[in-house]
């Protein structure tokens, strides 16, 4: 089903004229947030640190670094090593970048204002997340480097050991709210946002936890640990699809933070009393208190060790996820 | 399991994200060099200045060197004197020159330097293109001791300075 009460669908007829609109309005949500997020990472690690972060490029505070850095980026010569395969290492930036771009598609920013409202979403968000490690696995495996395959891996067994409590998690407020859409679920908090029930707020930590390593940030960013295998995946690249691999990161916390307040803190829906303010502000702002927050953990948390990792997700936060359906459920029937 | 040791489970991640919250939250110290001039202690190590008045030519603090950074050249000039007698013979400083590529600013020469004509001076942002442009002649040495502030007023209790008493 295509959600045809979207505010694109509604504005103009037709099938491709909304379809473009949608396209190009995802497009330039993927470039404008992740870049602000971005710049936010570099303003709060700095004060973090009692630094101040760029303060020259755009004149006030540095508020064009990011833009310079792109531009820098294109400047940069395009290395392919010698040894690699060329087609999969060029290739594998895209693969990386592009399932984020997809996800978006799918969150509401508003009661009517998504691209697509879909009965599957919390499925789709999930599973398009995940594609990337193929890009990171392609990425590794195509440089012919050790310290890259050597992240890639990490990087697969990361994920595989992370999504489990995140599918996890996720199901159980997929059984709260009845539905896998994420109109849906927006909609099933409109009195009560889910983080208010004891047992969502534990899956919600569970969510981030998951979500930070998935996204392979620090403290859970052992596949480009930079002091022990220089960058992971990413070693051998340069320009722009080293750029592409950096977008695709900030991207992935928009996504990671859009997905985590539509299913724990209501998406769109105001705080009780402010619904003055609309829905699309709550929904950005909710994104970028959570993208404070994974930022805020880089500044505050060293790295753990890679078994330490691995031992966290299977013994520790994947029982807990299971637990957690099982509370859901006994709520839900017994409620 | 170890945190659980000195205090409640997790204690330590909540003091640190509290510590890097704090942080956030206070004023960055930065001076943002080009726009704001650093307002350095009035004895900062920044570049030695000379004061040519004072020289006499003794070569101390060339001798003292220990990268032979100082350049002196001097010729001697007798006067005769006026009621007649011996002729009186004066040193006359040619050129003074420090090579601030070579000074590794341990302050020697000023220490050296028996008759105050060495002075550190705060200015630090002499840079160059090129490293032979690092060479400053004693036009250039004699400007920095404008720049030299008189010292910071001893501490309570402290030691009176030697030149006092002499």
């Amino acid at each position: 089903m295509i959600g045809d009460s979207s505010v694109f669908d509604t504005l103009v007829g037709g099938y491709w004229i909304p379809l473009v609109m949608k396209a190009a309005a995802v497009l330039i949500v993927f470039l404008v947030v992740p870049l602000a997020v971005g710049y936010m990472e570099h303003k709060v690690l700095a004060h973090m640190q009692a630094r101040l972060g760029p303060m020259e490029a755009g004149a006030f505070h540095g508020w064009a670094q990011l833009v310079a850095d792109g531009v820098k980026f294109i400047q940069k010569e395009d290395v392919v090593p010698t040894a690699a395969d060329p087609g999969v290492f060029s290739l594998a930036p895209a693969v990386v970048l592009i399932p984020y771009i997809v996800t978006l598609v799918a969150i509401p920013f508003g009661p009517r204002l998504y691209a697509l409202d879909l009965d599957v979403g919390v499925f789709f968000v999930l599973a398009m997340s995940s594609v990337g490690v193929i890009g990171i696995l392609m990425a590794g495996w195509a440089s012919a480097n050790k310290f890259s395959l050597i992240g890639a891996l990490r990087a697969a067994a990361q994920l595989i050991a992370y999504e489990l409590p995140l599918v996890l998690v996720a199901a159980a407020v997929v059984m709260q709210a009845g539905s896998m859409s994420l109109l849906q679920i927006t909609e099933a908090q409109s009195r009560y946002w889910n983080i208010v029930y004891p047992w969502q707020l534990v899956g919600f930590v569970i969510f981030m936890m998951a979500a930070v390593a998935e996204l392979t940030r620090p403290p859970f960013d052992m596949p480009i640990a930079d002091s022990e295998i220089i960058f992971g995946a990413y070693t051998e690249y340069t320009g722009l699809k080293f750029a592409f691999f950096l977008l695709s990161e900030y991207g992935g916390i928009v996504v990671m933070s859009a997905v985590a307040s539509v299913l724990y803190l209501g998406g769109y829906q105001p705080l009780p009393g402010l619904a003055i303010i609309p829905g699309f502000l709550w929904m950005f702002g909710k994104i970028f208190a959570l993208s404070f927050v994974i930022i805020w953990l880089r500044a505050t948390f060293p790295r753990l060790r890679e078994d330490q990792l691995q031992r966290f997700a299977w013994v520790g936060l994947t029982p807990l996820a299971l637990a957690l359906i099982l509370v859901t459920s006994v709520y839900k029937v017994g409620v | 399991m170890e945190t659980q040791l000195h205090g409640g489970f997790g204690q330590g991640l909540v003091k640190g994200l509290s510590v890097t919250l704090r942080t956030m939250l206070h004023r960055s110290v930065t001076v943002q060099y080009p726009h704001v001039r650093p307002d350095l202690p009035a004895r900062s190590r920044g570049v030695i200045a000379l004061k040519q008045e004072n020289c006499t030519v003794c070569y101390k603090c060339s001798r003292e060197c220990p990268d032979w950074c100082i350049y002196i050249d001097a010729h001697k000039e007798t006067h005769e004197p006026a009621g007649g007698g011996r002729a009186r013979s004066a040193k006359i400083l040619d050129r003074f020159a420090i090579d601030y590529a070579l000074c590794m600013y341990c302050g020697i020469c000023v220490e050296a330097c028996p008759f105050d004509a060495l002075f550190w001076s705060r200015e630090f942002d002499y840079a160059e293109y090129d490293i032979h442009e690092l060479t400053h002649e004693k036009e250039r040495l004699e400007e920095w001791t404008y720049t030299v502030l008189p010292p910071p007023p001893l501490e309570v209790g402290a030691e009176a300075p030697e030149e006092a008493s002499a």
